[in-house]
């Protein structure tokens, strides 16, 4: 800072005036697009195609009707939550004990594995295409919830253990080895005492498991056709197929960013943690 | 650190092992057969050595596809890394703005990728969407169906879009874990703001910075759902990334020999960047553990 009292004062002035403006301009950039889809999503197609309106002049539930009275696109939203929760269930439950065993012992080749569980977060879904086709073709699971849940597990077992086992270092030794001293099985000790101290850690894993779920597209359609139509198969099918629906597009657009919408608050300090896989 | 050696502790780790190993190595071990064996069907296989992956190196398709995905993923960390600083930096350090900033930045990490596809291509039309529309009034041609810059500008602005608020999260939590004292300090030095930042808080942001960094480039390196939407990889292959080359090399014309080579070449990147993370995550844990 410089030397004369006014100075500075001034200089801060101006650096937080520049620093509000940024934001201001980046919230812009953010929230523009979201701002046209959930402006298409109340329009009829009529006004959509043939005058660009910022706001709708006839605005209309129109659209989100059609997604609530049409089985399949309602039934996306059903087959996709129906995988995704299966998957969150599995995901944070196979990781639990897992993550406390890399958080509190040491074990033969403990860093080899817990590595080899990153590869699988990191690895490309593109490359796993065709061989889960041809695994759950053969063992009949294919077009089925299961076989997206397990799927899915691929990136996300790895990430509730990586997300977990953060939380549960924070969690001091002192508490395993007093429950043990009064009695505690370690079952009773896990589920009793140690689940509600990483209760948030457990929200947030099962957050993010849901989340990356909810957002694939690729692996859900190669796994699924007639049975199972998940929401995201549902829309690419309208916007490439006729080309023509596009308030019904935007509208079920809107619907799947809901979920999200709706748990943001809760988790938002904990959001930079969970993507990175508990290591902030 | 001192844990316990106990080996019982595999037990614990045995559900997670056996799910991931279904779930992993045995497609995995479907794509090594694949890359060294040619089929003619009904499950008869050849022995052909490396000559899928003498074919997929020769051929002017995968260097074109990884040469787009390399400008790709450095592009969009060119400019997430600085963006995401300096918002960060410009954000409120705490109370409610400080949260009301933190969920509307998060917004569009939680939006499902094809969703983050549908609502660009809605926005960047030149008919019926914001951007296309005004950039045509201005007189720029943006039709990204034909146009190959449009595209690439469309894909690469999406991407911004989508990602620089997990580089913003990032380093605001880093900003976070600075004391105070540090500040005071430096403001007694009389130092200034680009010192502060240059001599205080970047050495700190070190970490996250890392961690942003590769994570980005890592999902970027493997992003397939949103371009596909946005662009089909057209015009012509103008954004075919890697991922999307290897999906239409895999399930649309099902050439297994050559696709699964690719795969495998795919695959070794992935681990040497997924090394670099881990060596980073171990060191950093290390430094806390000393600081502590």
């Amino acid at each position: 800072m410089s030397t004369s009292p006014a100075q500075p004062t001034d200089k801060a002035g101006l650096r937080r005036l520049a620093s509000y403006a940024m934001l201001i301009v980046y919230l812009l950039f953010l929230i523009l697009p979201i701002y046209w889809l959930v402006n298409m999503s109340f329009k009829p197609n009529v006004e959509i195609l043939n005058q660009l309106t910022l706001i709708p002049q006839n605005p209309t539930l129109g659209n989100y009707a059609n997604i609530l009275t049409d089985p399949t696109w309602y039934m996306g939203y059903v087959h996709s939550l129906t995988y995704v929760i299966l998957n969150t269930v599995i995901s944070v439950t196979v990781a639990l004990p897992a993550a406390y065993a890399f958080s509190r012992y040491s074990f033969i080749g403990d860093k080899h594995l817990f590595f080899w569980l990153l590869t699988n977060r990191m690895a490309p879904p593109a490359v796993f295409v065709l061989p889960f086709f041809q695994l759950y073709s053969s063992i009949g699971l294919f077009d089925t919830h299961l076989a997206v849940a397990l799927a899915h597990c691929l990136f996300n077992v790895p990430l509730a253990v990586w997300i977990l086992e953060g939380f549960m270092r924070g969690v001091p030794k002192e508490i395993d080895e007093t429950a043990y001293i009064d009695g505690y099985s370690w079952f009773r000790f896990f589920t009793r005492i140690f689940m509600p101290l990483i209760s948030s850690g457990i929200g947030v894993a099962a957050f993010f498991c849901f989340m990356f779920s909810w957002v694939d597209l690729l692996i859900s359609r190669t796994l699924t056709s007639t049975e199972v139509k998940t929401i995201g198969v549902a829309m690419t099918r309208t916007s490439s197929a006729t080309g023509l629906d596009y308030g019904t597009l935007a509208a079920a657009g809107v619907l799947t960013i809901i979920p999200g919408a709706l748990v943001i608050w809760f988790v938002r300090n904990y959001i930079a943690k969970g993507f990175a896989l508990g290591r902030v | 650190m001192d844990k316990p050696q106990n080996n019982r502790a595999w037990f614990m780790v045995l559900p997670v092992l056996l799910l991931v190993a279904f779930s992993a190595i045995i497609p995995l071990m479907t794509v090594v057969n694949y890359a060294f064996n040619d089929t003619f069907g009904n499950n008869a296989f050849f022995w052909v050595g490396v000559e899928w992956f003498k074919e997929t190196l020769e051929s002017d398709r995968m260097w074109g596809a990884l040469q787009r995905q390399l400008i790709f993923s450095f592009t969009i960390l060119a400019i997430e890394v600085p963006l995401g600083i300096a918002v960060a930096l410009a954000m409120p350090k705490k109370g409610v703005w400080a949260s009301v900033c933190l969920v509307l930045f998060a917004l569009p990490l939680l939006i499902p990728w094809n969703v983050v596809g549908t609502i660009w291509q809605v926005f960047a039309r030149i008919d019926i969407g914001l951007l296309g529309y005004s950039l045509g009034l201005i007189g720029i041609d943006f039709n990204l169906g034909q146009n190959a810059s449009a595209a690439w500008v469309s894909v690469i602005m999406m991407d911004v879009w989508h990602w620089t608020s997990l580089v913003v999260l990032l380093a605001y939590a880093g900003l976070q874990s600075i004391p105070d004292a540090y500040y005071q300090a430096a403001k007694i030095d009389q130092a200034s703001r680009w010192a502060v930042f240059r001599y205080v808080e970047l050495p700190k942001l070190k970490g996250v910075l890392l961690i942003a960094v590769l994570l980005r480039f890592m999902d970027s390196f493997m992003i397939y759902t949103e371009p596909f939407v946005v662009t089909g990889g057209g015009p012509g292959s103008a954004t075919t990334f890697l991922s999307i080359d290897l999906v239409k090399m895999a399930l649309g014309q099902f050439d297994l020999g050559p696709a699964a080579a690719f795969s495998i070449m795919y695959f070794l990147v992935i681990l040497l960047v997924s090394w670099a993370f881990y060596t980073i995550m171990v060191n950093l844990d290390r430094e806390e553990e000393r600081s502590e």
